[in-house]
């Protein structure tokens, strides 16, 4: 077994880690948003009934619900099973979806009611005064806690094992039967580039979203950083990013040695 | 009958009844100013006359058009609520700029998203007319719609340009609200509710949250709307310029309009215990 050997098993677990997570995203930020009407309906059934789903999936941890979702079609209702990873997607998207959707509630009950009556009184509809007026402003406030919880998703992401998904941590883990242990730490990399890479992704986007604040306190905003800083800021944050991993792959080659 | 008449207007908020049968008229062109202390409903009565709030009783009528009346029951369908809202404009005490949006695209934004609606219905109509005698191929009336909308948003955009000019604010025409000083952003909020061409424009305290300073620059956008002839609707704390500005002073007590007249009889002349001791306090107060 050797270092590239490993490391190409290593990127085929990442991927399925990268797919796990993209679609995830993807399907559970538009769901959670649903979810968040929802749980905010003036209908009190569906209120009820939505907010008693989202604290069902809350409160019960993810990998009960990815073994939930794989065994119970099949061992109870003789169904047949889900392909492993559509099981960890529908277990994934539904478990975040309830977590975004109460971050979306909580930006969404803070814009200030003056906003919407502005675009009330100036002949907007509902789904105008939401879609023109109020969500970019939720979209601005949401940013940090989503940024929280996706960062979280991307280490959740290895729960997938649990139906033996091969993920980049089951790949590793399968190496400890040949007597090797550091690529379990190998895949902190992965993890930690990756991480990395989300935060200069939020981060920039914060940015982007800096004018939108309700009140007249003048927020001096810089609304192109030039070339320079922008340039700068990047290798800062790449080189910061890399030498973090250099630093951990060259620990755990000490170990091991 | 007056443009703007209000009868008996009741409302209250679970027990507490804020307003006790208010009646309030208003030719075209007038500037009444409503004064009055706080808690007197002021804020209410302005929600009221711009269907933010539904009043339990009494009616509205703007130019012989009955809008409201407190005796049907049923609420209304929030389409027809919302065609009535733009006969008139409100301005608030605290802005309420769209934050995300350039000056530019503060005032253009309402205007512009009702253009899609009138689009739509240009459009439908033309395909009725098409129905009718075949005289419009697809492709022409595709071509008189896309003429018809780039028309009226030049229009639009050329509207707003010049409203920016009358509040001042050329300059400032790309910035974000969150660049603007507080006199600014109240200046801009005028001109995003004169882009919508209201009938009555409503002001609630407009200079209330400014500092003393800035007030002035806000003042003097609204009179020189008094004098292109506008009619509005100025709650305001400035006794001055209620004087100076306006055609008729209403004072508000408790829910009912106390007393009522030109400025001159109202403010030099009051009759009412109420009144005398509202002025002397807001004298007293300018005295400091
Ligand atoms: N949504 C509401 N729910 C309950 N009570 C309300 C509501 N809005 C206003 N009130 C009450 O109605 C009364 C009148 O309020 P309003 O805001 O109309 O007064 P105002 O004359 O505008 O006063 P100010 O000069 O302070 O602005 C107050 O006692 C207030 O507490
Ligand atoms: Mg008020």
């Amino acid at each position: 077994m050797d270092f590239t050997t490993i490391t190409l098993k290593l990127l085929e677990g990442f991927l399925t880690t990268c797919e796990i997570f993209a679609l995830t995203l993807v399907s559970a930020l538009p769901l959670g948003l649903l979810i968040a009407f929802g749980s905010m309906s003036k209908f009190k059934p569906l209120k009820i009934l939505v907010r008693g789903i989202v604290w069902i999936i809350r409160g019960t941890p993810l990998m009960l619900q990815i073994i939930v979702i794989y065994y119970v079609p099949g061992l109870v209702f003789h169904i047949g099973l889900l392909p492993r990873l559509i099981a960890v997607l529908v277990a994934f998207t539904i478990n975040y979806a309830c977590y975004f959707s109460e971050i979306y509630r909580a930006g969404i009950e803070s814009i200030s009611s003056g906003q919407y009556e502005a675009g009330k009184v100036l002949g907007m509809t509902k789904s105008q005064v939401f879609f023109k007026v109020v969500f970019v402003q939720v979209i601005k406030r949401i940013i940090p806690p989503m940024s929280n919880e996706i960062i979280t998703l991307v280490k959740d992401t290895s729960l997938a094992r649990v139906i033996l998904v091969a993920e980049i941590l089951k790949n590793a883990e399968d190496f400890v039967a040949w007597g090797l242990v550091y690529p379990l730490f190998y895949t902190g990399v992965f993890y930690l580039l990756f991480v990395g890479l989300l935060t200069i992704i939020f981060g920039k986007l914060e940015k982007r979203f800096a004018f939108v604040t309700e009140g007249s306190s003048a927020i001096k905003v810089r609304r192109k950083l030039s070339l320079k800083t922008k340039i700068s800021t990047f290798i800062g944050s790449i080189m910061i990013v890399s030498a973090v991993a250099i630093a951990v792959i060259i620990g755990l080659i000490c170990i091991c040695l | 009958m007056a443009y703007l008449e209000i009868k008996n207007f009741y409302k209250s908020f679970g027990q507490t009844k804020v307003l006790k049968g208010i009646d309030l008229s208003l030719e075209k062109g007038e500037v009444v100013s409503i004064i009055g202390s706080s808690g007197s409903g002021k804020t209410t009565l302005l929600r009221c006359i711009n269907f933010l709030e539904t009043p339990n009783e009494g009616t509205m009528t703007l130019d012989g058009e009955l809008l409201f009346d407190g005796s049907v029951k049923k609420a209304e369908k929030e389409k027809f609520l919302r065609e009535k809202r733009l006969n008139f404009g409100l301005v608030f005490q605290s802005f309420h700029l769209f934050p995300q949006y350039t000056v530019l695209k503060n005032i253009t934004l309402a205007p512009t998203l009702l253009l899609k609606k009138k689009v739509k219905d240009y459009k439908k109509q033309l395909k009725n007319k098409a129905k009718l005698d075949n005289s419009l191929t697809k492709k022409q009336i595709a071509e008189m719609v896309s003429i018809f909308k780039k028309e009226n948003l030049e229009e639009i955009k050329s509207d707003s340009l010049a409203l920016i000019k009358k509040i001042g604010l050329e300059e400032k025409i790309n910035s974000f609200p969150c660049e603007l000083s507080g006199g600014q952003c109240q200046r801009v909020a005028i001109a995003r509710a004169l882009a919508l061409k209201p009938k009555i424009l409503c002001f609630d305290e407009p200079t209330s949250a400014l500092d003393p300073e800035l007030t002035g620059e806000v003042l003097k956008v609204i009179r020189s709307l008094k004098d292109e002839d506008r009619t509005m609707i100025i709650v305001t704390h400035e006794m001055g310029f209620a004087k100076n500005v306006s055609d008729k002073i209403v004072f508000m007590a408790d829910g009912v309009v106390e007393e009522c007249g030109d400025p001159q009889t109202v403010l030099t002349n009051p009759k009412s215990k109420k009144l005398i001791h509202f002025l002397s306090s807001v004298t007293n107060k300018d005295g400091e």
